[in-house]
């Protein structure tokens, strides 16, 4: 038969595929090109652990552990409100609630998961930072605090999502055997069903916190900015993520702030590709047991 | 006894609280957001440019160059998604490369959208010359979204059983006939869905047009796609962080805000239809 178009067919979806090792090498190329050459002017541990960001002093400072506390604070932050509700109601929907309202909370939670950050944004600017400088009396409610509730809610959905996704998994089997031997639906959940799908709740909570720390917008609204360590959480602070976007603008191609920038976003990259890493371990050793 | 009950019923309780929590928090973001958009929004408002340096006018620029970024972006990024699904799972040899693919895949969903701006802005913006531009940004968010129309184009012909390939095959059709005519067409409904809800997250994404694409202010729509645009997120960024005159152009912000997640809900609500339709129908 044909099978000079049975091979171009092939070579065609073939080709297609190579693109994304392509891009992902283009990613990653095209950071550390830009990036690397800070190193030339300030050591790597200065980079990291330095805690003077000055890039635009006359004597410019590049030191990034201030960013990377600002990213590691708003991003725990989040977790702490995102994940007791996002799990809370996840094991809700899926072990308490009827049939009919969980065809309903799905489609919901999945909607919500898709509202663009910059909305939330907004409301954190506009609505909850001027609401929490007045409740607290402070200076400005563009701080820790104020970022970590709005960064959760957006992540909410995520874990809710995913969380539910590995409750729904555990055999029914299970909760029949527990409940028959005359455990409470309480203990059900507690000792029988979350520890089944842990490992899907591990993941859950591993996928949100690379969404939280690699969020932009939210962070770059609502954070206030200052890039001081924050001493406590109603200071402001400048995650690394918002140092990349607030200062972008400022740089020449290929000065050192530029690449300084660059530099930050290897470090962002390295981070969630550590944990997406991670994760799969946890996810890959679920579906081989 | 009575105390296991007892606890077991404040556990639950508990949780319901915590869904009530997250209920009402997202309730009232929502009623925040379209309380204060809802009013601003009106047909001039979504027909015409900005004005004043964006303290009044509407937003119309913004909505066009937002249409086409998505639509353009989706353009690059369907035909590529669609057919590395086809060869991962109707070829998918050397396994290793499959590996490869497939970590890559899971590498480029996971990496943060501003890391996808710094990406274009190197090789679109300034190593290829675009400028920035409704191409550049275009295809920063095909990259994007690209992890994204693969896995649901996987999922969707996964779930065709292998009895309609065999069937297809036994009757003497070739692989690509197979995959053209029957896995293909079957896959179809679910593989538009996945895309569907690709194009909601493209259409809301900041951070990879900000260097790429975006512009603050256009009275003027793009001449083609090497020129800059206004789109919808970015602009409501830019009314929040630019410009003095707050009182009025905060306003402005909402009522963007309120054009994009409708325009991001519907889109995705659309695809949610779709899905539970086709599950619906589906008797296999």
């Amino acid at each position: 038969m044909n099978t000079y178009k049975e091979k171009l067919f092939k070579a065609l979806t073939y080709t297609a595929s190579l693109f994304v090792i392509i891009f992902l090498f283009g990613i990653i190329y095209s950071i550390f090109r830009e990036g690397l050459p800070i190193l030339k002017v300030v050591k790597l541990q200065d980079f990291i652990f330095g805690s003077a960001w000055y890039p635009t002093h006359e004597i410019p400072e590049f030191g990034i552990w201030t960013l990377i506390i600002g990213s590691v604070y708003v991003t725990l932050g989040a977790l702490v409100v995102a994940l007791p509700l996002g799990l809370g109601s996840a094991v809700y929907i899926s072990e308490v609630a009827s049939p009919r309202m969980r065809e309903i909370a799905k489609p919901i939670i999945e909607l919500l998961a898709a509202i663009p950050s910059v909305i939330y944004g907004l409301f954190g600017m506009a609505f909850l930072a001027p609401a929490v400088r007045q409740w607290f009396n402070l200076p400005t409610g563009l701080n820790v605090f104020t970022s970590s509730i709005i960064l959760g809610i957006m992540v909410i959905p995520i874990i809710a999502s995913m969380s539910e996704d590995a409750l729904s998994t555990v055999p029914k089997a299970l909760r029949e055997s527990s409940l028959a031997l005359g455990a409470t639906k309480w203990e059900t959940i507690v000792r029988v069903v979350v520890p089944a799908a842990k490992r899907g709740i591990i993941g859950s909570t591993l996928i949100g916190f690379g969404r939280a720390i690699g969020e932009t917008m939210v962070v770059l609204m609502v954070a206030g900015g200052s890039a001081k360590i924050p001493s406590s959480i109603f200071h402001s602070t400048r995650p690394m993520t918002s140092a990349i976007a607030a200062e972008m603008g400022e740089t020449v191609v290929g000065d050192l702030h530029y690449q300084s920038l660059f530099a930050i976003a290897i470090v962002l990259f390295l981070i969630t590709f550590a944990t997406n890493i991670f994760t799969e371990i946890v996810f890959l050793k679920r579906s081989a047991r | 006894m009575t105390y296991r009950r007892l606890k077991s019923h404040i556990g639950i309780n508990l949780l319901r609280l915590c869904l009530a929590v997250t209920a009402l928090f997202l309730i009232a973001f929502l009623f925040r957001i379209f309380s204060k958009g809802l009013s601003v929004i009106s047909w001039q408002f979504l027909t015409t440019p900005p004005k004043n340096s964006m303290t009044a006018g509407g937003i119309y620029p913004a909505l066009v160059g937002t249409f086409w970024l998505t639509v353009t972006s989706i353009g690059i990024a369907f035909p590529l998604g669609i057919m590395t699904a086809i060869w991962l799972n109707a070829y998918g040899k050397p396994a290793w490369l499959v590996r490869i693919i497939r970590i890559s895949i899971n590498t480029l969903a996971g990496v943060p959208s501003i890391i996808y701006g710094l990406f274009g802005m190197a090789l679109f913006v300034n190593m290829l010359r675009f400028d920035v531009s409704i191409i550049a940004g275009a295809l920063t968010l095909a990259v994007l979204a690209l992890p994204m129309i693969i896995n649901a184009s996987e999922e969707a012909l996964k779930s065709v059983p292998v009895d309609f390939r065999d069937a297809s095959l036994a009757l003497g059709a070739t692989k690509r006939q197979t995959i053209m005519r029957v896995l293909i067409p079957t896959a179809l409904p679910n593989i538009l869905t996945g895309t569907i809800i690709s194009i909601g997250r493209v259409a809301g994404e900041t951070a990879p047009i900000m260097f790429t694409a975006a512009t603050f202010y256009s009275r003027r729509l793009p001449n083609g796609i090497f020129d800059e645009v206004m789109a919808l997120p970015y602009h409501i960024y830019a009314l929040m962080t630019e410009g003095t005159k707050a009182e009025s152009q905060v306003p402005i912000a909402y009522g963007t805000a309120v054009v994009l997640l409708m325009l991001v809900l519907s889109i995705s609500a659309t695809a949610i239809i779709i899905r539970y339709r086709i599950r619906k129908k589906r008797k296999w």
